[in-house]
């Protein structure tokens, strides 16, 4: 029988809570995502102000390390991380012809957890103090001893609530990958996108679980007064510095390769050329996966691992230069021989490539071990990092909002306004971190929430506060872009660019709930493309228009991310009847989840000819 | 293939110009690149290197780029499709094995400089042996072969190893001093890390704490002072010399009951916290507020070793956030009389 059941359809607000839809879910990963990127934005621009002169008063020393704390943790894992979920959510089961992910029922359950483990962290704000032992949290500094309030308790908990959720969403795309591509999509003609978040979430499996460990440990010795790392009982720090950067350097991987793949996608399409040396290129990011995880003790050349590690870990990141290298050929012979066109999608991905080469010739520079004796927890260092972070993914993200926006919401993003952005974002990225290079080379460390005067450390730090105002003032006016757009009465057609190659660009715009009316048949790498060089106008369907199978909408996801919030609340202060209740609320969730079968339903034949709405 | 000699003729003085440009950048006694010692020279001839070589890739890659962006931009009205070409096994070939041999001229330095610079000197009897301690946040220097222990000014002879053995005493720490040599950290628990160093001559050099280590990570300084070899042995002589106590008995008194339950002066005292003893002639009170002779402050972290005693006793919070010494409960006098005691506690070497 094809009917399962008839489904409760929820509109509004109870729409959005109980969606199991990952075009929905990616839209609340972007809606979460760019709230937190204000917030660590607005950290971002404290820090400058405090720093604009020697000296300067504007936040006492401990604030100041709070505000540097929460600005990396709310940057990489509540902003960046998510804004990627959002766009592998809204594209990758478009691209290899899906109906949706493999697990929509966990895809909404790890948007909400993501979401209560950021909120909880940022109520430390309101809590009696944000954490304050910097982003990598390392102890002692962190341990009960010396961080005596409640701060790194709601780092360990709130990090590793919003964990679950992206160790989930990875093992999620991973099979969604794997097994649900269109008849047709072999591993070799999947996008480049899809690519690197298929690479991407293998290193969310393995990489996270480390983490998973870490907090867990820290969290105990925190809490319950553990001694995993407490060296006067036999714990050890350095083994902490291990355990962070075992996660924290595929980490940085996870973050970067999805930018590889929206470049990729981006500048063929905007060149109109087939991405050039697309084997290599998939070799390529395998390759950096992998070698990603070989070389987290770079982090830790003046830890004292000793001649041996600091050399084999030296050569081993040196490595990661090749593989990055042949990417950024490859793209520029991409764009050689194509037809390239100005538009705001593809100045950002063509604003990425010198960019991100600045920030890959640093770390090629800080890989020399020795040289990194100087480099190490300076300045350098930061502008390196910041290079490959905001002038490579971040760049790539708004590359890929402004390429894929039609296809979220159906709407282009205004392009005089997005060349405006571009253009203020850009200079001031430079004007922010070109010169910290500097500053580190001639002495200035990190993390210091004050100068003395006349180290000749001022007008290089007055240069970088204005650049930062002024990437501030580029993403207030994307967000304005975002408001202007939203209010545009244009409707698009599939291809909106006119230039789409892949699967995506053969729906509508947005995209019915099913996605597909009928599984595409892929024909070769570029779908879409090859269809249209042979003269046809779409994909060919791989079957007749039959009812579409859906999932049930769910609140459950919601309720159990709500009980691990409470739950983490009640255990971080020793209330164990809330922390119980709390679990309660997540455990009952997951027998109600178990014991109670739904096989979803269908949209019938007849509802689909008549068109459902999206 | 000839046509690009004149390329790489025309680049070198490009390089040239921009590894004088290095040269130049920072504080004789702060930057690490103006390398004031053979350790933090290597390590700076392994920075020129890589910048070489690093910018021989960016302006080959960005050559590119912008060639490509002017050549092959979309026409007007050009609705012609491109090649679509899959790729070049010739080129991918090429720039693959490039950036590998690249990476062996700058990778066989660097491991030749990793043992280099791990050399142990601790057992080396022409060095001199330090142990430093870092607490929050204050350095804390002991020279086994000599039996002194002093905090904040490391002094040094110039021209001689420093083999150094670091820790900590709380949290991590990171010893570094730009212009002689780069960092290593301070690990807790007899986790003991060793580095070494040299001065070429004679002089101040600024050393930082680079780990965050707490609120007042940023005012974690200290100096090394190099100074000629007769110098360093009075100046060794004059710090194991019996601590000269203030005449009048109240300030005695004041200083026994103020200051000695935690720190030491000569013999007298304990040493729970930095070392008092010679403090008149160090380079700074508390590592940020430096010393200066009379009517030479330039800058508001400056002052005379008096005045500096003086704001440091009277606010320690606003000049050190965090610190463990806290407030003392003294009346203006006392820190008056306290300040002017410990500004004459002067070595002469």
């Amino acid at each position: 029988m094809a009917h399962g059941h008839t489904v409760k359809r929820y509109t509004g607000i109870m729409d959005w809570i109980t969606t199991v839809d990952h075009k929905k879910i990616g839209i609340l990963y972007l809606i979460a995502g760019g709230f937190f990127f204000l917030i660590g934005g607005l950290e971002a621009i404290l820090i400058r102000i405090q720093l604009w002169q020697p000296m300067n008063d504007f936040l006492s020393a401990d604030m100041y390390n709070q505000v540097l704390t929460m600005h990396g943790t709310t940057m990489i894992f509540l902003a960046a991380m998510p804004i990627l979920f959002a766009l592998m959510n809204a594209i990758v089961p478009l691209q290899i012809g899906a109906r949706d992910v493999a697990f929509p029922f966990l895809n909404s359950l790890g948007f909400w957890t993501f979401l209560f483990g950021g909120l909880l962290l940022n109520i430390s704000w309101f809590a009696g103090g944000a954490p304050n032992a910097g982003w990598t949290s390392y102890v002692p500094l962190a341990s009960p001893v010396y961080s005596d309030t409640h701060g790194v308790d709601f780092y360990v908990i709130g990090l590793q609530i919003s964990g679950i959720g992206t160790l989930i969403g990875g093992i999620n795309f991973l099979v969604t990958i794997i097994n649900m591509r269109a008849p047709g999509m072999s591993f070799m003609r999947m996008p480049m996108f899809t690519w690197s978040i298929f690479v991407t979430s293998a290193l969310i499996l393995f990489a996270f679980p480390a983490l998973t460990v870490g907090l867990a440990a820290l969290m105990f010795d925190r809490l319950f007064s553990a001694n995993f790392f407490n060296p006067e009982m036999g714990g050890n720090a350095v083994l902490w510095e291990h355990i962070f950067w075992i996660f924290g350097h595929p980490e940085v991987y996870i973050l970067i390769l999805p930018a590889f793949g929206i470049i990729s996608e981006v500048i063929a399409t905007f060149s109109r050329k087939r991405l050039f040396g697309y084997s290599s290129m998939v070799f390529a990011t395998v390759l950096i996966g992998f070698l990603g995880f070989m070389v987290w003790a770079h982090h830790m050349f003046t830890t004292g691992l000793g001649p041996v590690a600091n050399a084999l870990f030296s050569i081993a990141t040196m490595l990661i230069a090749v593989p990055t290298g042949i990417k950024i050929f490859n793209w520029i012979f991409t764009m050689w021989g194509g037809s390239i066109t100005f538009n705001s999608a593809n100045l950002y991905a063509i604003g990425f490539v010198p960019t991100f080469v600045m920030g890959g010739v640093t770390g090629v520079m800080l890989a020399a071990a020795p040289a990194d004796y100087q480099y190490h927890d300076t300045y350098f260092v930061v502008a390196h990092f910041h290079y490959v972070i905001v002038g490579g993914l971040v760049l790539g993200i708004f590359a890929g909002l402004h390429y894929w926006w039609p296809k979220m919401f159906g709407k282009m993003l205004n392009e005089t306004l997005g060349k405006i952005t571009f253009w203020t974002f850009y200079i001031g990225f430079h004007l922010t971190f070109f010169v910290q290079h500097f500053l580190g080379l001639m002495g200035m460390p990190r993390r210091i929430y004050q100068y003395l005067d006349g180290l000749g450390f001022n007008q290089m730090n007055l240069i970088s506060t204005i650049g930062a105002l002024l990437m501030g003032i580029g993403s207030i006016l994307f967000v304005v872009n975002i408001i202007v757009t939203s209010r545009s009465k244009e409707k698009l057609g599939a291809d909106p660019w006119g230039d789409g190659r892949t699967l995506e660009w053969t729906i509508p715009s947005p995209p019915p709930e099913y996605n597909f009316l009928q599984t595409p048949l892929v024909r070769g790498f570029d779908a879409l493309w090859k269809e249209k060089m042979d003269g046809n106008k779409t994909v060919t369907p791989a079957e007749p228009v039959g009812p579409i199978h859906m999932p049930s909408p769910s609140i459950l996801p919601f309720f159990m991310s709500v009980g691990l919030f409470i739950g983490g609340f009640g255990f971080m202060y020793h209330q164990y009847i809330i922390g119980g209740v709390g679990l309660l609320i997540t455990f009952t969730c997951m027998i109600l989840r178990s014991l109670y079968d739904d096989h979803g339903y269908h949209i019938e034949v007849e509802e689909l000819e008549k068109g459902v709405k999206a | 293939m000839m046509k690009r000699w004149p390329v790489v003729t025309r680049l070198l003085p490009l390089l040239a110009g921009l590894a004088l440009l290095l040269s130049a950048c920072g504080r004789e006694d702060l930057s690490a690149l103006r390398p004031q010692g053979p350790v933090a020279r290597e390590q700076f001839g392994l920075m020129q290197l890589s910048i070489s070589i690093m910018v021989i890739v960016v302006v080959v890659v960005f050559a590119l780029a912008i060639y490509v962006l002017i050549r092959f931009r979309r026409r007007k009205g050009d609705d012609t499709i491109p090649v679509q070409v899959e790729g070049n096994h010739k080129l991918e070939i090429i720039w693959t094995v490039i950036p590998l041999m690249l990476l062996v001229v700058l990778g066989v330095p660097t491991i030749q400089s990793v043992f280099g610079l791990a050399k142990d000197y601790s057992q080396d009897e022409n060095a001199i042996q330090v142990k430093v301690t870092a607490h929050q946040y204050w350095w804390e220097f002991e020279y086994p072969q000599y039996g002194i222990t002093t905090a904040q000014d490391l002094v040094i002879p110039e021209g001689k190893i420093i083999s150094i053995e670091a820790q900590t005493a709380d949290v991590i720490h990171s010893f570094w001093i730009p212009s002689l040599a780069g960092k290593i950290d301070t690990n807790p628990a007899g986790n003991v890390n060793r580095m070494f160093f040299q001065a070429d001559r004679t002089g101040v050099f600024l050393g930082k704490c680079a780990e965050l280590c707490g609120p007042s990570h940023a005012n974690m300084d200290f100096k090394v002072k190099a100074v000629d070899e007769a110098s360093f042995q009075r100046w060794t002589t004059a710090m194991a010399a019996p601590a000269v106590l203030p005449e009048d008995p109240a300030v005695a008194e004041l200083l026994a009951s103020q200051c000695l339950t935690c720190h030491a002066i000569g013999d007298q005292g304990i040493s729970l916290y930095p070392d008092l003893t010679g403090i008149g002639s160090r380079e700074s009170v508390a590592g940020i507020l430096v010393n200066v002779p009379e009517g030479e402050a330039e800058y508001t972290n400056e002052g005379t070793v008096y005045e500096n005693l003086k704001r440091w006793l009277t606010d320690t919070e606003a000049v050190k956030p965090g610190n463990q010494m806290g407030q003392m409960d003294l009346t203006e006098e006392e820190i008056d009389a306290l300040a002017s005691y410990l500004a004459e506690q002067k070595l002469e070497y």
